[in-house]
């Protein structure tokens, strides 16, 4: 069962009641809230995502409910709760969705440690992953969300997930978009499913894409590492690679692990091998057709030589 | 019933009832472990009865996520340890470890797994001003800056305030004693540091004794500090049996209770460990330790309350006299802690004099 075969009203009814347990890869949830944006974003953005019975393990129980104080009439609020614990403050109720996401998120990288876990987008072609490690505004969203949209497989768009057998895991979840990103993937791909537009978030005006169905569907196929690639939106630049050391990739990774430490010896031995099996770049672009170009043309080099 | 007897306490007492839980036994495991800090010791625990290649994969994940976090710690813990040995290095004073990184570094089966986030240390009281320099010129600062606070501590409590790393973090608890120089319980620190133990092949460390490494633990859990008590429980559960194969310490352990004034709560100890983790506790002992219970009502009471504060702080295992339970715990604790005319001018003073919060 898929979450597309809820009607909205039985989603929300579903998930105010005794929650939903929505599967996302590797992991799974058990989602309650009554508030009517999770359900509505859930039941847009996450349709092709298989629905476990209750009484199933769940790796994360989460909830998100208006604050048991005033604001839950006067300017009404959210809190999001993992098991009982809020690791965030309350945001506008009209944040909701966002915040299911950005929660789901913590819960992963605050417990996941039998992966390597990088703050990086991963996405897959003919059997290789490109790792995209950037700080915020560098445009590695926008970047995904276009190449996705032109053959490449959605494996993450926040976290790439490292396993000890060093392949990448992913969890093919909606893609998060900012601000300016928003119309450019709007106008680059016309008919994918985004999300309410929600402004006035830290993160500025935030939405969410959908995640590809073939995406979803062929989640649990991890992949082999191919390319590390930190990824600059520069206006007006030509799309461009430049070569990048290998030893500079390793430590742009390591800064960008949100427990690479925690898994010492073998957090380095893992970063080894990724990028024993991968190239780096670093890459510019302000276009995503030319962004687009220089991607299947790796991949397609890639795919000649092996 | 919602007590501490929950799943996480069966599993950590019956491992191999976890190669046939259900998913929904498993949530619960899994929830009320994470919540108590138990998930790297159920590792450990299923590892030493070769059960982790029988369980499901999903929720085994998780518990080789928490054993992650606890050999990193394991590491840390080691680090850390040697940084303290250097520091109070011509001190005059001997390193004395206590709970977590006393299991640690002893090697302690209640060391594998166990997570925790200060080091605590015992110094004898009159090197305490050196130690506590040595480790200020070594990086570690003060963390209370309010002078009530640290009147409290240097006044009244065990300990002096717990000083933090400038870089690492990381926390140190200085302590002179086991228990508020207030307390009711009065164990004698020289008696503690006179029998303290080297830590073989770790020059330098040094545990206490194995019977006051479990009196220790008795009285903390039994003197109001509960947000670890399943832990800590289970903490004292390993210890014992593992102590168990060493001549003589049964024999010692009541009368060593007698010695340092904490029979009562080592008379507790024994009663929950055997009940919610099957300690095995030899008659005799049990038999010279009865004398030391309460009457009949007030144990009953201790019991129930008991059960109900040790449980994780998770829903599946609190119900709804949880919180009175802790709130009258808590209050047994301050009234053991200090003596009323003490504790009215400590909670008067926090009253109407809150600490300043910085920024």
């Amino acid at each position: 069962m898929n979450i597309a075969d809820y009607t909205l009203p039985e989603l929300r009814r579903a998930m105010a009641h005794n929650g939903v347990h929505l599967q996302t890869g590797i992991f799974s949830a058990c989602v309650r809230s009554t508030i009517p944006l999770v359900a509505e974003g859930i039941h847009q953005l996450y349709a092709d995502a298989p629905v476990l019975p209750a009484e199933q393990f769940a790796d994360f129980h989460v909830t998100l409910s208006r604050p048991a104080n005033i604001r839950r009439w006067f300017k009404p609020q959210v809190v999001f709760r993992f098991d009982g614990f809020s690791p965030f403050k309350p945001l506008p109720v009209d944040q909701a969705f966002a915040l299911f996401e950005w929660g789901l998120n913590w819960c992963i990288s605050s417990h996941a440690h039998q992966y390597l876990m990088i703050h990086a987008a991963a996405i897959e072609k003919h059997g290789r992953v490109a790792i995209l490690p950037a700080p915020p505004g560098s445009g590695k969203s926008t970047l995904t969300a276009g190449l996705i949209q032109r053959g490449w497989r959605l494996l993450s768009d926040e976290l790439t997930l490292i396993g000890a057998d060093g392949l990448i895991q992913g969890i093919a979840r909606p893609v998060s978009l900012k601000n300016q990103s928003i119309d450019v993937i709007r106008q680059f791909a016309p008919d994918t499913t985004l999300g309410r537009v929600v402004k006035d978030t830290i993160k500025g005006t935030v939405a969410h894409l959908r995640a590809p169905t073939d995406s979803v569907t062929r989640v649990l196929e991890s992949a082999l590492p191919g390319w590390v690639i930190f990824p600059k939106y520069q206006t007006n630049t030509p799309a461009t690679l430049h070569p990048m050391q290998r030893s500079d990739a390793f430590m742009g990774l390591a800064q960008n692990a949100f427990n690479y430490s925690l898994l010492a010896a073998d957090g380095f031995q893992r970063l080894c091998a990724l990028m024993d099996a991968s190239t780096a770049y670093r890459f510019e672009y302000s276009n995503l057709d030319e962004a687009a170009q220089i991607f299947d043309a790796l991949a397609e080099r890639r795919n000649a030589d092996s | 019933m919602q007590t501490a007897d929950c799943a996480i306490t069966r599993a950590l007492r019956e491992p191999e009832w976890l190669t046939h839980a259900s998913g929904a036994e498993w949530d619960a495991v899994i929830r009320q472990g994470r919540r108590a800090s138990l998930l790297a010791r159920l590792h450990y625990a299923l590892q030493a009865r070769s059960c982790l290649t029988n369980l499901p994969a999903a929720p085994r994940v998780h518990l080789d996520a928490a054993r992650v976090i606890a050999d990193k710690q394991a590491i840390a813990v080691r680090w850390e340890v040697g940084k303290i040995l250097t520091a109070i290095a011509q001190c005059e004073a001997p390193l004395i470890l206590l709970k977590g990184a006393a299991y640690h570094m002893a090697g302690l089966t209640a060391g594998r797994g166990r997570v925790f986030s200060d080091i605590d240390i015992l110094v004898p009281k009159p090197r305490i001003n050196h130690v506590e320099a040595a480790l200020m010129q070594h990086g570690w600062v003060a963390t209370q800056h309010d002078a009530y606070d640290q009147r409290y501590y240097r006044t009244w409590m065990h300990e002096i305030p717990p000083l933090r790393h400038i870089r690492r973090q990381s926390v140190i608890d200085v302590h002179h004693a086991i228990l508020p120089e207030t307390a009711r319980l009065k164990p004698d620190p020289a008696l503690l540091l006179a029998a303290a133990q080297p830590i073989p092949d770790a020059p330098g460390l040094f545990t206490l004794a194995p019977a006051d490494m479990v009196l220790h633990s008795a009285s903390h859990l039994f003197c109001g500090e509960f947000e670890h008590g399943l832990r800590d429980l289970s903490d004292i559960d390993l210890l014992l049996r593992e102590f168990s194969a060493q001549s003589g310490f049964w024999e010692g352990l009541v009368p060593r209770a007698h010695q340092l004034d904490l029979s009562r709560p080592l008379y507790y100890a024994l009663r929950l460990a055997a009940q919610l983790f099957a300690t095995p506790i030899p008659a005799d002992v049990l038999h010279a330790i009865a004398p030391c219970r309460p009457s009949a009502p007030h144990a009953a009471l201790m019991h129930s309350l008991l059960q109900r504060a040790l449980a994780p702080d998770h829903p599946s295992c609190r119900g709804p006299f949880s919180p009175l339970a802790l709130g009258l715990l808590y209050a047994r604790a301050h009234w053991l802690r200090m003596p009323p005319h003490l504790l009215a001018y400590h909670l008067a003073h926090k009253a109407l004099l809150p600490p300043k919060q910085p920024g």
